[in-house]
């Protein structure tokens, strides 16, 4: 079992309290209704899936039950950080290196 | 009476405290503190089970959790029958009942041992390449078959009676493996106050200081400096101490999963004791100490019972003052066989010889030996054992040929070196590394804040794994956040020391391919059948392992895995380390579901959810399903009544008077804020702005690819209050949309989302009576048509308590959804139902709630729709704001393959017989005369017999549907063809005239 830092709650908890939520930035088109099929393709069903670090989202489900952005390593299931929703993809990560 | 293998005065057990035990039916004697494996060789019992391929005649392998062979079945009683359990593990306790398994009819006659002599058809791969053809066998004749001739023990029949608790545990240093080790590592880390917890498998604390009588720490017998330092830990507050407790998986960022054996080994366990418990503990820093598994060697007919590993017959001595027999011979390629020979002979049992495939070893334990008299064979191999149900003889040869020489035995204990126990760590995901002159795989790169030390870290020798273990306890601490480091490191004053053995087949392990020299004993795999793996093409190691099955039986190859490596390796002719090492998987030994489980079974282990009417629809004999978790009234049958002459009484009054339905399980979520009309815009299809309070709408929920999601009325209080209504079974997955949404996307809205399911009770009151029945206990709120048309809601008081007032229909009737506090749900509909009964209203389930939505082709999502359906699709695009810009689903809905021509739409279907009644799920085709298979353009998605229509109705998704109005298609079923009419979706009061009747 996964230990998650919650950017709300501030605290590491048990991934018990938490549920993903699917791959994070795919940011949904402020005219949504004027997307390409093209676009709609790659907004809607086209996930990264990487070998290595993924940016995710997760809900604090049975916590504070915000959405927030995580960053894991596909590979070791460690956690390189976690954001708030809304926050950019950083620029540097922690602990990369490992 | 003393057993006639126990040695008076020897082992650590009180040899007085007898207990009974029987196995296989025959009584023997025990004593307190035995295992049942140690107690059937103090009576000279080495015969305990039969193997799995070839029924051959097996003993005791080993005297811990890698035991192979002694899998028995423990029956305390009719339903607590536990197979496999390894004697060599299970203790004994007064009255144990214990069988033999896998042979009929008796243990030493058996008649699948006929496998045994026909082992050329079962060579490797044999599954693979024997039950190949034809395909249909495969289900009929071999897996039956195969199944009843092999297998291990025979699981119970009856649910499992105890039960089984499950901790979570945090700590600073987890120690895993309570031998010289773990308990060093404890003892370094505990003293700076840190919180250590500190587990080991066996019911003592002490691992291989059991055997181990040349250790002495601070002055002490090794195994009693082990109960002092324990006794020390158990005494203090930061220290939890779990014996009979196993690691059984190593999980990502220290969280390991360990279960404990609370009530095995007692003759009474309490009742409120658990079974076992699971404990799951997240440590910052684990320190493995897990030891070393030895080897045996690897010669033809290596398995006849009295063939044991050295440490075991040396465990059954020290420990348990058992001789394992009069004359044991010795086999061996390391230093660790000749202790188990000298403390033997000490004790007075007959050594014949050790035989040592080394050829000139030199050392004081040699010389010891030498000294008292054992004869020593250098340079020689075991060739062959005799005897059948028990070793009788050893025949040894020089190991490069040469004469042979035959030597009775009634034992053989042996040794090819040890292996480092690195489960736990390559479960963590560290990288094992290949030593090559130690010819070990120890902990190379570490993935996890952990640290092996001791034998599991190739450590060698007492002194130097204390020292190890000493630091890195203390480490571990300090790096969990301990400053203050005290105490005084226990000082080893003797010790052995072992040096390495070999690795794979000995020279009487063939290549003659008529030998059985065993590798893995459990799945017997033999040298030859690793050999003709690799002869077979398998290149990698986990291909060999898969095609003999090495490895792969309940042990995982604990003392198979290495040899069979090397003998891949070998035939390869490459070096070990690039023909790899198998994976390690969690459990490290087998775990019952019971502990997994744990409360989680029953009544607990899923929530029901009963609604505040429950009880009154209890007492009147309703019949309950299933929705979800939730239990519904599904039809309250009168006396005499089968639940379809209840349905259609119930469907029949609702229409005609009234009727009564608990909705309470409705989905409810209330949308406030100053942007919730904004809000709902985005989240459902249909225009919210200018729905005026007090105003209800038939909203559409759609996920962002354009199909329907869930659905529901949704009333609005307030210009900044909306109450929203889902599918019962959809209530969490809305508010999970929603907040994602408002988290999310739409941040900038200014909205407040609450469930409000379980504070509403609602109950429906449907029909041409149910303003009457309900106007009576209403204040406050005008009920003419006028005030409160179809499709409104109003807030006032019911029975004097607050009531949010719906006027709506889910029947096609005049209804209403009376909402009131769930605490006043039972009163309000009594009093409701008092004035029901003056206007002969009845109470109806949701099968009747089914049929009457039906008859109107109000549809259900998730039963008229799958996940594929899209607001045209089910005839809903009235319900789509053609003027809205956004809202989610409105890009997906234009995609090309969701305006297509042709695709499966909502219709109704009548059977041309109006007696049939279809069965949902049904295929439709066009012509029922078409070659098989016929082409599906369509499915049934609800049928029912409607009493009111006097005929039975149908909703189904057609391809091309609404383009098909008249048509005859075609059901085909088992009993033949059914032919239906296509027609609209409502069948019962077509203009919805009724909805103010
Ligand atoms: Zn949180």
């Amino acid at each position: 079992m996964l230990l998650i830092r919650c950017p709300y709650c501030e605290e590491e908890r048990p991934e018990l309290e938490f549920r993903n939520a699917g791959e994070a930035h795919i940011a949904r088109s402020a005219d949504m209704a004027a997307t390409s099929d093209d676009d709609f393709e790659k907004f809607f069903f086209i996930r990264s899936n990487p070998k290595g670090i993924i940016y995710e989202r997760w809900r604090h489900m049975h916590g504070c039950a915000r959405f927030f952005n995580a960053v894991r390593d596909t590979v070791s299931d460690r956690f390189l950080m976690t954001y708030k929703a809304g926050e950019p993809k950083p620029a540097k990560l922690p602990g990369a290196a490992k | 009476m003393i057993a006639a293998f126990r040695i008076p005065g020897a082992g650590r057990l009180k040899q007085a405290e007898t207990a009974r035990f029987s196995f296989d039916g025959q009584s023997y004697a025990g004593v307190e503190g035995d295992t049942l494996a140690s107690a059937l060789l103090a009576n000279g019992v080495h015969l305990v089970g039969r193997s799995f391929k070839y029924h051959r005649p097996r003993g005791f392998l080993s005297a811990g959790a890698e035991e192979p062979n002694a899998l028995v079945e423990i029956k305390r009683d009719f339903a607590r029958k536990t197979p496999n359990v390894r004697a060599t593990v299970q203790e004994l306790y007064d009255g144990l009942t214990a069988q033999s398994q896998n042979r009929w009819p008796s243990l030493a006659f058996d008649v699948g041992a006929v496998n045994d002599i026909a082992s050329p058809l079962f060579s490797a791969g044999f599954y693979y390449k024997t039950f190949m053809w034809p395909k249909s066998a495969w289900k009929n004749l071999y897996e039956p078959k195969i199944r009843a001739a092999a297998g291990l023990g025979v699981a119970p029949d009856q649910p499992d009676p105890d039960h089984y608790s499950a901790r979570f545990a945090h700590c600073d240093v987890l120690v895993l493996g309570g031998g010289a080790a773990g308990i060093a590592a404890a003892l370094a880390a505990a003293e700076t106050g840190v919180r250590v917890i500190l587990a080991d498998e066996q019911a003592d604390f002490g691992g291989s200081l059991r055997f181990e009588s040349g250790a002495k720490i601070d002055g002490q017998d090794g195994f009693a400096w082990a109960q002092g330092a324990v006794a020390t830990l158990k005494a203090m507050d930061n220290v939890r101490v779990l014996s009979r407790t196993t690691a059984f998986g190593y999980y990502a960022q220290n969280f390991v999963g360990l279960v404990e054996r609370v009530s095995d080994h007692l003759q009474n366990p309490g009742r409120e004791q658990p079974r076992e418990r699971l404990w799951q503990v997240r440590a910052k820093r684990v320190v493995l100490a897990t030891g070393a598994i030895e080897r045996h060697m690897v010669f033809a007919d290596n398995d006849r019972p009295g063939i044991m590993l050295a440490s075991a017959a040396r465990t059954y001595l020290n420990h348990y003052g058992v001789a394992v027999g009069r004359n044991v011979g010795v086999y061996t390629a390391n230093d660790s066989a000749y202790a188990a020979a000298i403390d033997l002979k000490k004790a007075g049992v007959g050594v014949a010889a050790i035989v040592d495939l080394r050829d000139n070893p030199t050392g004081p334990i040699i010389d010891e030996a030498r000294a008292l008299g054992i004869e020593i064979n250098f340079g020689r191999a075991v060739i062959r054992a005799g005897g059948k149900l028990r070793v009788s003889s050893m025949t040894v040869q020089p190991k490069n040929g040469g004469g042979e020489r035959t030597i009775p035995v009634d034992a053989i204990m042996m040794s090819a070196g040890w292996t480092p126990s690195v489960h736990l760590f390559s479960q963590s995901r560290g990288k094992v590394a290949f030593n090559d002159e130690t010819k070990r795989f120890v902990p190379g790169t570490y993935a996890q804040d952990c640290v092996s030390v001791g034998a599991c870290n190739g450590t060698d020798g007492l002194s130097a794994t204390i020292d190890e273990a000493y630091a890195a306890g203390a480490k571990a601490a300090k790096d969990a956040g301990a400053n203050t480091v005290k105490g005084t490191k226990p000082k080893v004053d003797a010790s052995e020391s072992w040096s390495r053995g070999m690795l794979g087949a000995a020279p009487g392990a063939g290549p003659d391919t008529t030998v059985k020299a065993f590798v893995d004993f459990q799945n017997d795999v033999t040298a030859k059948d690793i050999r003709q793996a690799v002869h077979e093409g398998m290149r990698s190691i986990e291909h060999v392992k898969r095609f003999t099955t090495n490895g792969m039986a309940t042990d995982q190859g604990k003392t198979s895995n290495m040899h069979g490596l090397a003998i891949a390796a070998e035939t390869l002719d490459k070096p070990i380390p690039q023909v790899g090492l198998t994976t390690f998987r969690a459990p490290y030994t087998p775990v019952t579901f019971g502990a997994i489980i744990g409360h989680a079974r029953g009544p607990l282990f899923d929530p029901t959810r009963k609604t505040a009417i429950h009880p009154w629809a209890e007492r009147q004999g309703a019949v309950f399903e299933d929705v979800g978790q939730w239990k519904r009234a599904w039809y309250f049958p009168k006396a005499g009544e089968d639940m379809h002459a209840a349905v259609d009484r119930e469907c029949v009054t609702v229409r005609k008077t009234a009727g009564l339905f608990d909705a309470s399980t409705l989905g409810k979520i209330e949308v406030v804020g100053p942007d919730a009309a904004k809000f709902m815009e985005l989240l459902y299809t249909n225009p919210w702005e200018k729905l005026e309070p007090g105003r209800c709408r038939y909203g559409i929920m759609l996920r962002e690819d354009g199909f329907i999601y869930d659905d529901g009325v949704v009333g609005r209080l307030a210009p900044d209050r909306f109450h929203v209504t889902t599918t019962t079974g959809g209530a969490p997955r809305v508010m999970n949309h929603m907040e994602d949404y408002l988290q999310t996307e739409f941040p900038h809205l200014n909205v407040w989302l609450t469930s409000i399911t379980e504070q509403w009770a609602v109950i429906a009151v449907q029909g041409p009576k149910s303003r009457e029945i309900i106007a009576p206990l209403v204040e406050g709120i005008d009920m003419s048509d006028g005030a409160l048309p179809h499709m409104s809601v109003r807030e006032g008081r019911i029975c004097g308590v607050p009531t949010r007032l719906f006027r709506m229909s889910f029947t096609g009737e005049r209804g209403f959804e009376v909402n009131v506090p769930a605490d006043y749900g039972q009163a309000v509909w009594e009093a409701l139902w008092a004035e029901g009964q003056k206007h002969g209203a009845c109470a109806y389930g949701t099968e009747a709630m089914h049929v009457l939505r039906a008859e109107k082709g109000y549809i259900i999502v998730g039963q008229d729709t799958d996940g594929t359906v899209t607001p045209g699709d089910a005839g809903l695009d009235w319900a789509v704001g053609k003027k809205k810009t956004d809202f989610v689903g409105i890009r997906g809905m234009a995609r090309p393959d969701l305006v297509a021509k042709g695709r499966k739409q909502l219709v109704g279907l009548k059977t041309k017989d109006p007696k049939v009644v279809l069965e949902e799920g049904a295929q439709i085709v066009g012509d029922p005369k078409q070659a098989i298979p016929m082409t599906m353009i369509g499915h049934v998605t609800s049928s029912y017999w409607s009493q009111n229509c006097g005929r039975s109705i149908a909703l189904a998704l057609v391809a091309g549907g609404r383009d098909r109005m008249g048509e005859t298609l075609s059901v085909p079923m088992p009993n033949g063809t059914i032919e239906v009419e296509v027609t609209g979706m409502v069948f019962f009061d077509e203009k919805g005239e009724r909805l103010n009747g």
